[in-house]
């Protein structure tokens, strides 16, 4: 597939600050209109990852390496460059829609200076339009909301206004940061659902950063695990999480108590990971998941295993060959 | 079952500012006639959405609400009856344990300190020294920790020392709200199954808040669904889950997204409570 054809190019992307590197040579590829999720804990990297592509690095922060978009490398790009292009080539969608949006002006305004900014429309035209884009994620009396302030919605409406804010100039890509965390659970299937259809229908491709594996598998056609810094594990979405092959990947299906392998007998334990996520400033030698894992060997704790296998590859000296098979 | 903590149709309601000067009073009522009880070593869940009456229940439970009708009794005694004495032995044989343990903890007391606390507070007649080396290894960490401050640990094991606070003053009832939702997925299985191995071990009675049916399902052997401040539907996980009643129960459960149904391409399938499709009212345009 040629450069072109791809939302996103991602080639050994690190992100660090002097001190600490949160983000250790990661490399993806997302299609035009394909969907990848990325998967991993608190410090693996995977919300720095987005920062890095965005631009939006804390103070301090620097990225290595080459982000290919839109024909360009994000990398070198200046602050003014960048803003041109987010929002209206690339966007975001974050984990809390309160803290995202402006608190003193109307969400109507917030969404039509997007438009007017980015598409240069009159501000009548841009009214029509964020109403059009209103109906299509399904609130409730636009006329209102467009004159609404954010704390007089709710977080749906709130998340769905930022859904509708990151799609409105019809993106290449939409990163999306854990967008239903933070809602309550009934709400958090329509806005799924939602994020769903509009990005489909823009043909935009979608990076879905989340630790939910459920919201992975009904969204994404890829996935891509992360841990302490690293993709530990890629592919398909069917294929990584029928057949993971990394013992990380594996203990993260099992161990999350899901609706599918939910025991009701009150004996029951789940098969929990044991250990902590080590601290990026802590790493252990060799492959950083080897004080957590059943199989490690001598070879994992002082050498770092390659990532191997395309389409779905792991970064494991002893890969499972098969979901059932205990490590 | 007799219950060892029990809500026995408890109403609370709050003021509301009168429409008008002269305007009739008004109030806003979060709990209505609910019925809750967990048995001795019981555990026991409750389920549903925010705002739907959870926070006031923990509350009630806990003492620190006193309701405008019916009674919370522990041990067959109303609270309203308990003199100063009963009152600390119920506040004793009552702990909490919250959902963020990192704004739970003080973070300028060491974790020692932060365990003897209650034990003093409370004032237990036994070796609050022993006491804590004890709890402390009960939920897995080492004696070392205690010399330490909640910013040197993960959030796992800051809920690991939450837990063992609440266990301190060897109470009898547990209450956990949202235990594991702050934590990192390859931490929540470990704490569930402390929880789990806790009220197994120590013969307690737990009651887990959460929101997530996975969860409570595995944790517990009987739940209530609130919605509305009313206890719409109780009963086994199993038979919630599967046959649910109640509206609010369908609800929850048609939320609930699947690995299965998510890999055979039906993962957003609307369910009961599913909304209008998106429909396309903008042709393509814009860049």
């Amino acid at each position: 597939m040629s450069g072109a054809d791809n939302a996103i190019e991602v080639r050994d992307l690190f992100v660090g600050n002097g001190d600490l590197t949160a983000v250790q040579g990661v490399s993806f590829t997302i299609p035009a209109g394909g969907r990848m999720g990325l998967v991993g804990e608190s410090g693996s990297g995977k919300s720095m990852t987005a920062l890095g592509i965005m631009g939006l690095l804390p103070a301090g922060w620097h990225v290595r390496g080459s982000v290919r978009h839109d024909g360009v490398d994000l990398v070198g790009q200046s602050d003014r460059q960048m803003s041109k292009r987010r929002g209206r080539t690339i966007s975001m969608v974050f984990q809390d829609p309160l803290s995202a949006l402006d608190p003193v002006r109307r969400v109507g305004r917030q969404v039509t200076s997007i438009l007017r900014r980015h598409l240069d429309l009159s501000a009548a035209e841009a009214e029509r339009q964020a109403l059009d884009l209103f109906a299509q994620i399904n609130l409730p009396e636009p006329a209102r909301i467009l004159r609404a302030y954010p704390h007089e919605l709710s977080g749906g409406q709130r998340q769905r206004i930022m859904i509708a804010m990151a799609l409105a100039c019809y993106p290449q890509l939409i990163i999306a940061d854990e967008p239903t965390t933070a809602l309550d659970v009934t709400v958090q299937k329509q806005v799924l659902r939602i994020l769903d259809a509009a990005v489909r229908e823009r043909g935009s491709a979608l990076l879905m950063i989340t630790h939910n594996l459920p919201i992975i598998a009904a969204i994404c056609d890829s996935v891509a695990v992360m841990y302490a810094g690293r993709i530990v594990e890629a592919g398909p979405v069917a294929q990584v999480f029928r057949t993971p092959r990394h013992r990380y990947t594996q203990g993260l299906l099992r161990s999350q108590p899901t609706m599918d392998n939910i025991s009701f007998d009150a004996g029951a334990r789940l098969p929990a990971i044991p250990g902590m996520v080590p601290p990026l400033t802590d790493l252990p030698p060799g492959c950083p998941f080897h004080p957590r894992c059943a199989a490690a060997s001598a070879l994992c704790r002082t050498r770092m295993p390659p990532f191997e296998g395309a389409p779905h590859g792991a970064a494991c000296w002893h890969p499972a060959d098969g979901a059932g098979e205990a490590p | 079952m007799t219950p060892l903590l029990e809500l026995d149709a408890v109403t609370q309601a709050y003021p509301l500012p009168r429409d008008r000067l002269f305007g009739p009073r008004r109030s806003l009522t979060v709990l209505d006639g609910v019925d809750f009880a967990v048995g001795e070593g019981e555990a026991v869940g409750l389920v549903g959405e925010s705002g739907a009456g959870k926070t006031t229940m923990t509350r009630a439970m806990l003492g620190m609400e006193t309701p405008r009708g019916g009674a919370v009794r522990f041990d067959g005694r109303d609270l309203r009856e308990m003199g100063p004495d009963e009152r600390r032995a119920f506040r004793r044989a009552v702990q909490v344990v919250m959902q963020n343990p990192r704004s739970s903890l003080d973070p300028r007391m060491s974790v020692g300190r932060s365990l003897l606390e209650p034990l003093r507070a409370l004032g237990v007649a036994e070796d609050h020294a022993a006491r804590v080396r004890e709890v402390i290894g009960q939920v897995g960490l080492t004696e070392s920790a205690l010399a330490r401050y909640p910013h040197e640990f993960s959030g796992g094991q800051l809920q690991r020392i939450a837990i063992a606070r609440a266990l301190a003053p060897r109470p009898r009832v547990l209450i956990a709200d949202e235990p594991v939702s702050a934590l990192d997925v390859s931490i929540q299985a470990q704490v569930l199954n402390l929880l789990k191995d806790l009220v197994d071990e120590l013969g307690l009675s737990m009651v887990l808040i959460a929101h997530d049916l996975a969860v409570v399902a595995y944790s517990t052997s009987r739940v209530s669904v609130i919605a509305g401040g009313r206890i719409v539907e109780q009963g086994a996980p199993r038979d919630l889950f599967v046959h649910p009643e109640a509206e609010a129960t369908r609800n929850l459960v048609d939320a609930v997204l699947t690995m299965e149904d998510g890999l055979a391409g039906r993962g957003l399938a609307a369910g009961a409570a599913a909304t209008p499709p998106v429909t396309s009212h903008q042709a393509r345009r814009g860049r």
